[in-house]
């Protein structure tokens, strides 16, 4: 999926030196890394732009984003990287993993870097200066981007720059990269190395270990294979003091570590325990004590503040009162955002594709083709797109909740709650988004670091009823639940639809709780979290993550809910039965032809009274064609499984097509019974109501009962009815299995509940 | 003078902090406190609980974590009254 991003990359060290010998050298590779929160992402954009790429790291969903640096046309190119944001390079999260996996060069599909751009927040220097003398003493040629700078000098730290990059041995560059203050200096000088590379002072050793840990790290440096470019020794070294400290340290074949490093790891250990020294923390204890001296050499506290402002504002909005109604008040307007505001765009989306299909149907003479433009390709990519208002809306308050620094905040105050069952604070807006629609509530996911977690909301997120269940529950709680009242205002109808919505939230939790204790046990939920200062959004950042998303997911899973879409398309006009087109024909034929000769001059009302005839003959036709299809077979097919359920096999029609969106559900029955379109105005739809509650079974009893109704609700509420989420959490997920997984159990489930609504409710003697 | 007391960082109210003496924590969120700069003898503030009492938020070294309560419990702090 991703490697194709690097087609003009080579993949291993020995090509890129090869490239680089030719006439026109392959780009220089440039990685950005530091803390979360550290302003890297504003910094990659201010490099390179508009026209970063971004994809998936092979094998893992962790995003990886990489531009061409910006500026002289005439220098050698330069491809830059953001990698995720990493607190050390002991990694504790796959963003975590693959910073390490870059930068110790076993990234299979990332060239070894030829220079590393560490970006450090100046107003947090001190636990920055944990990575970045780690990232230093990796030996490549290293230059520090002080960012923040405005923020550290309103907090009443002064920073010493030149002091610092003395210390460091590598160059300090100070900025406010959402100002772009200091960022041309750093793109001057990224050129600068691009046309002599070798000018450039490396990364050096920093932090002095105890003499007895040094020296067991300069054994185990001996052992690690020897497949580098640049300072060798350097990045052996730190990978060494990497693997004694690592407890789940296993040698790793693939990187060409031998089986037997193991053994001579555990030795290592045994020996410095003998000496009292703890290998677990001895490297990040002499670690805090050089960064800690070179902060005190460098940072100078001009004002003593108590309280920084983002710490008062912390004290309002984590309040126990006033912090929990501020964040139903946020939650709120973002709900409200996506279910109600998104219908404006959505809407004019759909009439314009409804235009296209219009002009189309003009343009061409009915048939096979039209069809296929019309009703598969025209109406496949209207359902890729109505999914993208809500997306928009939805990563935009994401991306503003995010570079506020009030996500932490969310997640802190929704922990305790979402943690009940098993799953992180930051689980809830992807869960709340669902209830609008779970394909923008799965793509919000991301947001969640942990993978076991994030896999989780991923895989309830669907059993949010989302809106496009609202036709679906309305009309058949129209047709099948009586209108009763049950107490004061309550009234049974409600009561369903309120029901439908529990029942869905009681099965997630359930499902939630499970997969918590069995699949994705994990052995320590690692629920550490940094509430970064407050700061104020930049706008084109935020609608730059907008966009970023909503075209990821129409290049990733737009084109297969398409393709999907068509071919239900095909499954819902073919094969035609050449007996039922011509009998139509001729009775259309008859219709007009008798009209004619009735009235040789017809009347305004004649002619209404045989377009009305024409009509109703075009709604026999299309329910026949439908009842005849392969999905019309299918429903047939399925029959025997659905029919302990109460469904027969025209329900199995509208359950199949759902599939290409589940308020098809209502547009599907109506073509099933004959009544044409249904749904689009009040009068169709009570049209369609009444037709329902008419239907029969063959031994003449009604079919929408109570019952039926309830366990198809039931149905509905649980099923994964939708080939926009099964392909969204199959991209997500990076796996087929997965989804298909999800698409069988949610349909297990779903028949299992129905089953026991009409089976259980028969039982119990109800209608 | 009084003696130093040695006690979880929990144990003590909103507002108040004291010195890392020890974390009593298992390896990997030992490792990663640790390397969040909170190593023997690091100043670290218990700022506030989160509404229903757990996670809870602490500050050290100028930045401010939010971890669960019984990972917070095992961060054993020395105060002097």
């Amino acid at each position: 999926m991703s490697a194709d991003l690097l087609t003009a990359q080579p993949c291993k060290p020995e090509a890129s030196r090869q490239r680089g010998s030719r006439q026109n050298p392959a780009p220089k590779l440039v990685v950005l890394t530091g803390n979360p929160n550290c302003g890297k992402t504003t910094l990659f954009n201010a490099l390179t732009g508009l026209r970063a790429k971004v994809a998936n790291y092979a094998g893992v969903t962790v995003e990886r984003k990489e531009g061409r640096l910006l500026g002289d046309s005439t220098a050698p190119p330069v491809t830059i990287l953001d990698l995720p944001g990493a607190y050390s390079l002991s990694p504790q999260s796959p963003d975590e993993q693959i910073v390490r996996d870059v930068l110790l060069q076993h990234c299979k599909d990332v060239s070894a870097p030829d220079m590393v751009v560490l970006v450090a927040d100046a107003s947090n220097l001190e636990r920055n200066l944990y990575f970045a003398t780690q990232v230093i003493e990796l030996g490549y040629p290293t230059v520090i981007a002080l960012n923040m700078m405005d923020v550290a000098r309103a907090n009443g730290r002064e920073v010493d720059c030149a002091r610092l990059a003395r210390e460091l041995g590598v160059p300090v560059f100070p900025m406010v990269a959402s100002s772009r203050e200091g960022v041309p200096e750093l793109r001057d000088h990224i050129i600068g190395f691009s046309i002599n590379p070798d000018a450039h002072p490396i990364g050096r050793a920093l932090c002095q270990l105890p003499p007895d840990f040094q020296a067991e790290v300069e054994q185990i440096a001996r052992w690690l294979p020897n497949r580098r470019k640049g300072s060798n020794a350097r990045l052996s070294a730190a990978e060494a003091v990497l693997i004694l400290t690592d407890e789940r340290y296993l040698p790793r074949a693939d990187s060409g570590e031998s089986s037997d490093l193991g053994e001579k790891v555990r030795d290592a250990r045994k020996r410095l325990e003998q000496k009292a020294i703890d290998w677990r923390t001895a490297a990040i204890e002499a670690r805090y004590a050089c960064v800690g001296a070179i902060h005190k050499l460098v940072v100078c506290e001009t004002l003593s503040l108590s309280e920084t402002p983002s710490d008062k504002l912390d004290r309002v909005l984590t309040h126990k009162v006033w912090g929990t109604l501020f964040f139903i008040f946020v939650m709120a307007v973002m709900f409200q955002s996506i279910f109600t505001l998104a219908r404006i765009p959505t809407h004019l989306l759909e009439n314009g594709i409804a235009w296209i299909g219009s002009g189309i149907s003009r343009l061409l003479s009915p048939g096979d083709l039209r069809s296929l433009l019309v009703d598969g390709v025209v109406a496949g990519v209207g359902a890729v797109m109505v999914f993208l208002p809500q997306i928009c809306l939805l990563f935009l308050f994401i991306a503003l909740l995010e570079e506020t620094g009030y996500m932490a905040r969310a997640a802190f105050l929704m922990d305790r709650v979402m943690g009940k069952v098993g799953l992180h604070g930051k689980s809830f807006i992807p869960l709340l988004s669902s209830f609008a629609c779970a394909v923008p509530g799965i793509l919000a996911a991301r947001t969640i670091e942990h993978p076991k977690d994030r896999l989780v909301t991923i895989l309830i997120a669907p059993l949010m009823s989302c809106s496009a269940r609202l036709p679906v529950y309305t009309l058949l709680i129209a047709a099948c639940i009586p209108d009763k009242q049950i107490a004061g205002p309550l009234r049974l109808p409600g009561l369903v639809m309120l029901g439908l919505y529990t029942l869905g939230i009681v099965v997630a939790m359930g499902l939630a709780w499970l997969a918590k204790k069995t699949l994705l046990k994990s052995h320590m939920p690692l629920m550490i979290l940094e509430l970064p200062p407050y700061r104020r959004p930049l706008i084109r950042t935020l609608f730059r993550h907008m966009w970023e998303r909503a075209s990821l997911f129409v290049q990733r899973a737009g084109t297969v809910i398409l393709g999907i879409n068509i071919l239900l398309w095909f499954l819902a006009t073919y094969p035609r039965n050449p007996t039922v087109e011509n009998s139509y024909r001729t009775q259309r034929h008859q219709l007009t032809a008798l009209a004619a000769a009735e009235n040789p001059a017809p009347r305004q009302l004649d002619e209404e009274k045989l377009h009305a005839k024409l009509r109703e003959l075009d709604k026999q036709l299309a329910g026949e064609r439908l009842r005849g299809s392969f999905v019309g077979r299918l429903g047939r097919f399925i029959e025997p499984a659905i029919a302990p359920l109460g469904f027969d096999w025209k329900i199995g029609i509208g359950i199949l097509s759902s599939f290409a969106a589940r308020e098809l559900f209502v547009s599907t029955m109506a073509v099933v019974y004959n009544v044409g379109s249904g749904g689009d105005t009040d009068e169709d739809r009570l049209g369609l109501v009444q037709t329902l509650r008419e239907q029969k079974r063959s031994d003449g009893t009604p079919l929408y009962t109570t019952l039926t109704g309830l366990a198809l609700l039931v149905f509905y509420a649980i099923a994964l009815q939708c080939a926009g989420t099964a392909v969204v959490i199959f991209r997500e997920t990076n796996s087929l299995g997965w989804a298909l997984a999800e698409l069988l159990c949610l349909g297990a489930i779903a028949w299992a509940m129905s089953f026991l609504t009409y089976q259980g409710g028969r039982f119990l003697g109800l209608q | 003078m009084t003696e130093a007391t040695v006690q979880p960082l929990t144990a003590l109210p909103a507002g108040k902090g004291g010195t890392v003496s020890a974390l009593d924590l298992p390896g990997d969120v030992r490792a990663r406190l640790l390397e969040l700069g909170l190593v023997v003898g690091t100043h670290v503030e218990m700022v506030r609980f989160a509404p229903l009492g757990d996670p809870v938020e602490i500050r050290f070294r100028g930045c401010n974590l939010s971890l669960r309560r019984h990972e917070a419990d095992g961060i054993l702090v020395e105060t002097t009254p």
